[in-house]
């Protein structure tokens, strides 16, 4: 297929029961993989913010940006490129509190992945991450060898460096 | 047995009354003015319909015989009276019921208000007797849906549904009530919704796209128009006509947008698609400039998209931003309401006449009616053919009657043959394709429009697929007259089989019931023609009757459908045989 590329996809949505499904129905019909998604609170009360992570071509995410927003609840959505957002993931690592103590690498290895301890006890403890996937995947296989007990990481999360003027938008609907 | 009380608030003329959320869902429904409303009671919905029952006066609640039928009966009377149509059922597998013909509103975006019982909220989710995730269900069918599980959201969610049914590009909506929210007391206030913040109805106009296209239609040698159902539903037949008149252009239809211009326009040049027309089908490979009026430039429309007018300029005229550039690419997309955007640019288009160009498509005519329509109408076999049926009822009804056609040959034979003089008097399945919406559709169009004469045609297999709406018309009288053109064939599909699959008729061929005497037993006036020389009157007494009429046509067993575009195909590589 032409030129498919990853892009990160913001949706304005007013904060309802079942928007989710709407919107994850679009992809579903068009048989494409949802990579990661996040949605969250937004700037604006009550509006939610949906940031997801999709590989099409150019052509195929208007088109899904266009059905998006055909959706009542839908405030607005946008497609963006890496380059025009700042984007990051967040992750945690649960490892054996014993490799801590036993080699100085973790140490290492924690200090210059700019990660950070959130909870340690005798049996294990947790690292944080943020980053980039890259950053992350890098980690992950630098601690893997001293044994992941668990791993998780969360969605993309992006802010474009253009403006989205939802704020205006809902003035101008209402 | 009363629950009223009226408290006064204040000061206003406004009343607040203390009821029941299956009164107020009632009384939803008439500050819409949603008087003729069709359903299909159950457990979980009863305490709406103890409500209909007592107003009784007010609200003509139909009962179908099966909740798909309330829904295309909602459909029918949607497309024929332009307001929005309203289906009731119960929760479970009356929900589900009603899906077909959500889905096939949603499709052909006809305004429909469905609603459903759902069991009480303590029991949601736990799989309880007739629970079915019915919000989930419709969600990718419905423009919009919400599940009220108190009282107190019922009257703030249907004003929005209603709204958002018949703003912008209709589509059908669905309320589900959980039984608990519908005994819950509470004060009643109704106000209509007239916005929505995330919902943009209608989208800014353009006056510079508007002059954009209008430079475009002035300087094309070759113009040629395909509008759909965007004029209907946008009331804009006046300022459709005005625009075509002015600047002389050929204008073809999409099945939806089939009597939104009457036959006898002289600017009228056919249906396009797969079984539409030969001249304009052939000539969108030929014309300069492509207008698309309210149309969505369905696959059975073009064809091919890679062989799809690449030679032509296209303006598309859209009232829905997500349908610009789906499947063809616009050159000037003219976003807004067609009856506005058709106004505005009238005063910007130069007259012309275009004597030349119109002259093609009369010559491609001659052609069609040579080789096709005039075997069609004047047939020399023995046989009875579709399009002579048409041909008399075109000659009872003047082109006067709605035409409710159900999905098969006999639609593209009504769709291709029928005449109409008057706006919304074609109604048809056209994005779903549904069998058996015929009979509960044009039941829904005669009660909306009873001055009007409704005209249902159908197949032997799609009539059989609703059947038991023939209950509907016992009750109601509705004097709906029932075409079945029996082949004994589900004969679209036999077509195929010949077409492109060496004749193997597989489950196609049919053994019917005695249609009349299922007619009769359900007390409706029947005839069956076997032969030529009763066509005609039996044609004008079934259109004379003032009831309820089943007409049984015997139709020839193998008869096909042409011109054709095969799937995959070319439009202008349409074949005539
Ligand atoms: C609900 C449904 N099921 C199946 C089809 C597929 N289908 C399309 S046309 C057709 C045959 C219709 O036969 P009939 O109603 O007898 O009409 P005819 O084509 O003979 O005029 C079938 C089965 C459909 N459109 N809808």
């Amino acid at each position: 297929m032409e030129n498919r590329q990853t892009y990160t996809v913001s949706i304005y949505t007013e904060n309802k029961l079942g928007i989710l499904n709407r919107i994850s129905g679009i992809f579903l019909r068009r048989h494409i993989n949802i990579e990661s998604m996040n949605i969250s609170k937004s700037e604006i009360k009550s509006v939610s913010r949906f940031t997801l992570l999709v590989k099409v071509t150019e052509e195929q995410i208007k088109k899904i940006i266009g059905q998006i927003e055909k959706q009542v609840e839908v405030i607005k959505a946008y497609y963006h490129t890496d380059e025009d957002t700042i984007y990051q993931e967040s992750c945690l690592f649960k490892l054996s509190s014993q490799s801590l103590i036993a080699n100085d690498e973790i140490q290492t290895i924690i200090n210059s992945s700019k990660s950070r301890i959130i909870n340690i006890n005798k049996d294990f403890f947790v690292l944080e991450k943020s980053g980039t996937k890259e950053e992350i995947e890098e980690l992950y296989h630098t601690l893997d060898k001293h044994g992941i007990m668990q791993f998780v990481r969360s969605g993309r999360i992006a802010i474009t460096k253009d403006e989205m003027k939802i704020s205006t938008l809902l003035l101008e609907n209402n | 047995m009363t629950t009223k009380t009226q408290t006064q608030s204040n000061g206003a003329s406004k009343q607040k009354l203390h009821i029941s959320g299956a009164e107020a869902v009632v009384k939803c429904l008439l500050e819409e003015g949603a008087d003729l409303i069709y359903g299909y009671p159950g457990g979980a919905i009863m305490p709406v319909y103890d409500e209909l029952y007592k107003y009784e006066d007010k609200i003509n609640h139909v009962l179908t015989r099966h909740e798909q039928g309330a829904t295309h009966a909602a459909q029918g009377f949607a497309r024929a009276t332009g307001k929005v149509g309203v289906a009731i059922a119960t929760s479970g597998p009356g929900a589900t019921n009603l899906i077909t013909g959500i889905a096939d509103a949603q499709i052909d975006s006809t305004p429909l208000v469905c609603i459903t019982g759902q069991v009480a909220s303590h029991l949601l989710g736990s799989d309880a007797f007739q629970e079915t995730d019915i919000v989930g269900i419709s969600t990718p069918v419905t423009k919009w849906n919400y599940q009220i599980t108190k009282a107190s959201e019922i009257p703030e969610i249907f004003a929005k549904a209603f709204y958002i049914a018949k703003s912008g590009r209709p589509g059908p909506v669905l309320i589900d009530i959980t039984k608990d929210a519908q005994f819950e007391m509470f004060d009643f206030e109704y106000e209509k919704c007239t916005s929505v913040r995330s919902y943009k109805a209608k989208p800014d106009v353009s006056l510079d796209k508007v002059k954009e296209a209008a430079e475009l239609i002035n300087s094309a040698k070759k113009p040629m128009i395909v509008f759909g159902q965007g004029v209907i539903l946008g009331q804009a037949e006046e300022e459709f006509k005005a625009f075509i008149e002015k600047a002389n252009i050929p204008s073809a239809w999409t099945i939806l947008g089939l009597s939104a211009l009457p036959t006898a326009h002289e600017l009228n040049v056919g249906m396009v698609g797969m079984h539409g027309n030969y001249a304009p089908n052939v000539l969108t490979n030929q014309c300069d400039l492509l207008i698309a009026v309210g149309m969505r430039f369905d696959d059975r429309v073009t064809g091919d998209l890679n062989r799809y007018a690449k030679q032509a300029k296209v303006i598309h005229f859209e009232i829905d931003p997500a349908e610009i550039d789906k499947n063809v690419k616009a050159d000037v997309a003219v976003l807004g309401d067609v009856k506005q955007t058709l106004a505005d640019i009238l005063p910007l288009i130069n007259k012309n006449s275009r004597e030349a160009w119109l002259n093609e498509f009369a010559e491609l005519d001659k052609i069609e009616y040579e080789k096709v329509q005039k075997e069609d109408l004047y047939p020399t076999k023995d046989g009875l053919t579709m399009a002579e049926v048409l041909k008399e009822i075109n000659i009872a009804s003047g082109g006067d009657a709605i035409i409710v056609s159900d999905v098969g040959q006999h639609q593209m034979f009504a769709c291709r043959y029928a005449k109409f003089n008057k706006t919304k008097s074609n109604i048809t399945s056209g994005g779903l394709g549904t069998m058996g919406f015929a009979l509960p559709a044009s039941i829904g169009a005669k009660m909306g429009m009873p001055d009007r004469e409704v005209v249902m045609i159908a197949g032997d297999g799609g009539y059989q697929m609703n059947i038991q709406e023939l209950g509907t018309i016992l009750q109601t009288k509705a004097a709906v007259k029932i075409v079945v053109l029996n082949n004994e064939f589900l004969g679209m599909v036999r077509q195929w089989q010949q077409l492109f699959f060496d004749r193997r008729y597989a489950s196609t061929e049919m053994t019917n019931p005695d249609f009349v005497a299922i007619a009769k037993g359900y007390s409706i006036d029947a005839k069956k023609v076997t032969k030529r020389e009763d066509l005609a009157s039996s044609v004008k007494e079934m259109m004379d009757s003032k009831d309820a009429y089943f007409l049984e046509v015997c139709v020839e067993k193998e008869n096909n459908v042409f011109p054709m575009i095969p799937t995959g195909a070319s439009v202008s590589d349409i074949r005539l045989e």
